[in-house]
């Protein structure tokens, strides 16, 4: 989350804007998810946080800055700057282990790994309902509620389910 | 767009990279590009409430969105977004005319999509293995647009090789369209691309779903004097301006309006 020499207070400002949940999926931190880069504290009272987006048109984006800006004041600073940075670009990799489980719990089909190719896996690795945990599933749209998200139908409990898509 | 005014009372939201593009070529470049997300965002906008089933009314938003998105960085490489996207007069645009061309049927939307995806993933492939300033845009939106491109050849295939009427409207989006994507592959300055590369690929790409669906690939010429599109020049078609004028008629009449 945090690269290079970080110094303690940049770490415990980087724990709680990475505490902050994210806006659409309020089970998730923003460190879960993956998209926080580095918090650095640029003078005396003054930090400056760097967000990714998941996707260049993700709306959720400026709560987000809010939402974190909001934590930091909270916690005594009162100069604080997000700024978004596209590269390297977000992956559903860089969702944690916590974080999958947490979706999973959630009702949302977790992204599977995609290694280092990138793109978009083909599409005959199972998925797995969330809801029963069968791996009969099928595509309904390639984008639902948002558009990191696609719709799936479960064939054993016939329960519609969001899956959270490889990006 | 109004990203800087919802954050403001806080703090402030910058975008950090890529940085603003000194080199004019490069600057013309990114206000071509920005245009073509830009109008392709919101002609897929005007699906919202029309849509043939509600799961396409989604996914069309969704890609607007994700377009709107690349819009909003490239734009912004340029100058500020809201005055470029709201207060422009038509000839200031720069976008290819394909992507302004009206929705028509759902079919004919699908054409336009096929078109513009299978090209734009290809651009965004190769700027994205490159070191210029739209190279980190390049390398998140290709992903995206990975997902634009499989809807809408998911679609041409169903489409085509579904009723014979779903396959009359397809073949006849696919032709309608097809001599507006000669425009696509017009060298832009800046950018350093290979376009004869680009478009080889691109029919390649495109004559494979085409024929997988059962349509028959175009046979009217795409270059030459046939071709239509001066887009990248200013010149637009005729239903472009009423797009425009409903674009911005908000921003227009409430000046500094915010939700």
């Amino acid at each position: 989350m945090v690269t290079g020499t970080a110094t303690p207070l940049e770490e415990e400002l980087a724990r709680i804007a990475g505490a902050v949940l994210d806006p659409e999926m309020p089970v998730l931190t923003l460190a879960e998810l993956g998209v926080l880069r580095g918090v650095h504290v640029t003078g005396p009272g003054r930090v400056e946080v760097a967000l990714t987006p998941t996707y260049t048109g993700c709306p959720a984006v400026e709560t987000m800055s809010t939402d974190i800006e909001h934590a930091l004041h909270a916690h005594g600073v009162p100069d604080v700057t997000v700024v978004t940075v596209l590269a390297p670009a977000w992956s559903t990799d860089d969702i944690s282990e916590e974080g999958r489980r947490k979706l999973t719990e959630f009702g949302i089909a977790p992204p599977r790994p995609q290694g280092p190719a990138g793109g978009p896996v083909a599409l005959t690795l199972a998925i797995r309902c969330p809801h029963c945990g069968s791996t009969d599933t099928e595509l309904l749209s390639r984008f639902s509620s948002t558009a990191c998200k696609a719709l799936r139908r479960c064939a054993a409990c016939r329960e519609p389910f969001d899956h959270f898509k490889e990006l | 767009m109004t990203a800087t005014d919802t954050a403001g009372a806080t703090g402030t939201v910058a975008t950090a990279a890529p940085a603003p593009a000194a080199d004019p070529a490069a600057t013309a470049a990114a206000l071509a590009l920005g245009d073509d997300a830009l109008v392709l965002a919101q002609r897929l906008g005007e699906w919202a409430g029309n849509a043939p089933v509600l799961e396409e009314e989604v996914a069309l938003a969704n890609i607007a969105l994700d377009l709107l998105g690349q819009a909003r960085v490239l734009l912004s490489l340029v100058g500020d977004e809201d005055e470029l996207a709201f207060l422009r007069e038509e000839r200031d645009f720069r976008n290819v005319q394909l992507v302004e061309q009206p929705n028509g049927d759902f079919a004919h939307t699908i054409a336009r999509q096929l078109y513009f995806s299978t090209y734009q993933r290809l651009l965004y492939a190769a700027l994205a293995s490159g070191d210029g300033p739209l190279t980190g845009l390049a390398a998140k939106a290709v992903k995206e647009v990975a997902y634009h491109q499989d809807h809408a050849e998911h679609w041409t295939l169903r489409l085509g090789d579904g009723t014979e009427e779903s396959h009359r409207r397809m073949q006849a989006g696919c032709d309608a369209l097809w001599r507006y994507t000669g425009e696509l592959f017009q060298p832009l300055d800046g950018l350093g691309l290979d376009t004869a590369a680009l478009e080889a690929a691109w029919l390649d790409s495109v004559t494979t779903v085409l024929t997988r669906a059962g349509l028959t690939v175009p046979d009217a010429p795409r270059t030459g004097a046939w071709r239509a599109g001066a887009g990248r020049q200013g010149l637009h078609t005729e239903s472009f301006g009423r797009m425009l004028a409903e674009m911005q008629h908000l921003h227009r009449s409430h000046p500094g309006a915010a939700w």
